[in-house]
């Protein structure tokens, strides 16, 4: 992807200095960048570096130790760090989504594809049983999911199939950013790539912005416009995808990218 | 009455500490109230939120009515009712209007309440929001924030799987405009009783160590679509008994061959229709 989306005045996400310790273990360390709206950022490095620590601190799923994490809401710009639990509740409920690794956790699997879809649409407010129906039936059609497995348990469906469904899940209220915590891992080839072409469709044709925490540079390369590589908690090079993967500067970046298998 | 029980078997400090939950409920209709509940010489399940939540608030003058499955004479009832009578000593009765506290498992009388009756309820799973979040750290936040819009999710499962929504009983009902509560096993057929009802309704569960209330004349509203809004269980046929065609009515096989007939599961209402006087 080397469209780049035009400059906003504002950032929609902006993290300073940002840092988390669990006790001595550092968790990530003095973490900064901003993300513009369309814009989509990846987080690359191996395991152990501190990348999901870092989304999970933007999600408001732990608190940082230090630094900040503002978001451009429909409020204005608000510290998510420093704001009212129930606000910030308020802002990951309506206006972000997450994507996790392992779709139990991300989706419910006791209840039917549809119901995980609808599931934000009537915490929204919506009370219309056919029109929840109509959208859900719209997002599995988006998301390659056979419509006449609305009713079915996401048990029941392949790991492919469940990841797509947890990305229609968040994003059946349009959010104005994902977060995704290695959306593609644990799944064969041939099924991420058919995920990384929905994952494309969707972000070009809703102008949304992403944060894409991933350890697949592969990936990484599709889908985003600039690239941000961590070592050791600590943010170690940063620049656009193809300029990163194509000409790494640092050592470590150097490494990472000549670690890749190339059939 | 045996001296060795003190007035209605709880001692006074567990009373006092449970009429204070019950206060705090009362103010915040619908508001999950935890309390030390107390062990009862009955196990978990068979009442012993209702029976403490009896225990505290029954005074010598009142008349006790106990029902289990709308019925006065299940041996639930029976055991309960013989109970009070043993370690307070108070008056028991069969009667609706004549009753100032009515404990109950699963219904609400068909005889309008009024204002000044107490109500007690024996509630089996207080957290409506279970079925959506089982983590309890996260069920109280959903509370707090007013977080209600999963609640749907369980009446959207529902009408998709069975074309309607099939919940029959705990229905899950918003009070006071603000929290959601679960009415306990009462039959969606009582869901109306509640609102706006000039008694006042206790909710205790013994095992999650649980109380809620609803006060008088508060709003309590079923929960439901736009599309698929909140309806009543409906009969084909009359009460066998009484031949009542506006009471919640039981089905009752009664042989091999698939013979059935109807009748009120509120017996005290049905005997009365029926005619029937009380000794």
């Amino acid at each position: 992807m080397t469209r780049m989306p035009e400059n906003s005045s504002q950032p929609l996400l902006a993290v300073t200095h940002l840092s988390k310790f669990f006790g001595r273990q550092l968790g990530c360390h003095d973490i900064g960048f901003t993300v513009s709206p369309g814009e989509v950022i990846g987080v690359v490095g191996e395991s152990g570096s501190g990348k999901s620590t870092l989304l999970n601190c933007i999600a408001g799923r732990i608190k940082p130790s230090n630094g900040s994490v503002f978001f451009n809401s429909s409020a204005g710009m608000i510290d998510l760090c420093r704001s009212s639990e129930a606000l910030v509740r308020k802002i990951i409920r309506t206006q972000t989504g997450y994507v996790t690794q392992n779709a139990a956790q991300g989706l419910k699997m006791h209840i039917s594809a549809g119901g995980n879809i609808g599931e934000k649409l009537m915490a929204g407010g919506m009370r219309h049983y056919g029109q929840i129906r109509k959208m859900a039936l719209a997002w599995l059609e988006r998301v390659e999911i056979d419509p006449d497995r609305i009713d079915d348990m996401p048990a029941t469906f392949s790991g492919g199939m469940q990841q797509r469904l947890q990305i229609a899940a968040n994003l059946v209220n349009s959010p104005k950013i994902m977060l995704m915590d290695e959306p593609t891992s644990g799944l064969d080839v041939s099924v991420q790539a058919r995920l990384i072409d929905v994952l494309r469709k969707l972000v070009s044709g809703l102008n949304l912005s992403m944060v894409l925490v991933t350890h697949d540079l592969a990936v990484a390369r599709l889908l985003c416009h600039r690239l941000y590589v961590m070592k050791q908690g600590e943010m170690v090079e940063s620049g656009l995808s193809d300029q990163i993967l194509d000409d790494p500067r640092q050592p470590y970046t150097q490494l990472l990218v000549s670690s890749v298998l190339k059939p | 009455m045996p001296l060795s029980y003190n007035f209605a078997y709880l001692d006074e400090q567990s009373k006092k500490m449970i009429r204070r939950s019950i206060l705090k409920a009362l103010a915040i209709p619908g508001f999950q109230v935890p309390f030390g509940g107390r062990e009862m010489p009955l196990p978990y399940g068979w009442g012993t939120g209702g029976i403490q939540l009896t225990a505290a608030v029954i005074g010598p003058d009142d008349r006790l009515k106990v029902i289990d499955q709308g019925s006065d004479d299940t041996v639930n009832a029976i055991s309960i009712k013989a109970f009070f009578k043993k370690t307070a000593g108070i008056a028991i009765t069969e009667e609706t209007r004549a009753a100032t506290i009515i404990q109950t498992r699963h219904r609400i009388p068909e005889t309008p309440l009024q204002n000044g009756q107490i109500m007690v309820f024996q509630v089996p799973i207080p957290e409506p929001l279970q079925f959506i979040e089982p983590k309890k750290s996260q069920t109280a936040k959903m509370h707090g924030f007013e977080e209600y819009g999963s609640m749907h999710v369980k009446l959207y499962e529902d009408i998709a799987k069975f074309g309607r929504i099939a919940t029959a009983f705990d229905y899950p009902v918003q009070v006071h405009q603000r929290y959601i509560m679960s009415p306990s096993p009462i039959p969606k057929y009582d869901n109306p009783k509640l609102h706006r009802s000039p008694a006042v309704h206790l909710f205790g569960a013994g095992r999650e160590k649980r109380i809620y209330a609803v006060p008088p004349y508060t709003d309590v509203v079923s929960l439901d679509f736009e599309d698929y809004p909140f309806e009543l269980e409906k009969w084909d046929g009359a009460c066998a008994v009484c031949g009542s065609t506006d009471s919640f009515l039981d089905e009752i096989i009664t042989d091999d061959t698939g013979t059935r007939m109807f009748i009120c599961s509120d017996t005290e209402y049905c005997q009365k229709k029926a005619g029937n006087t009380f000794s």
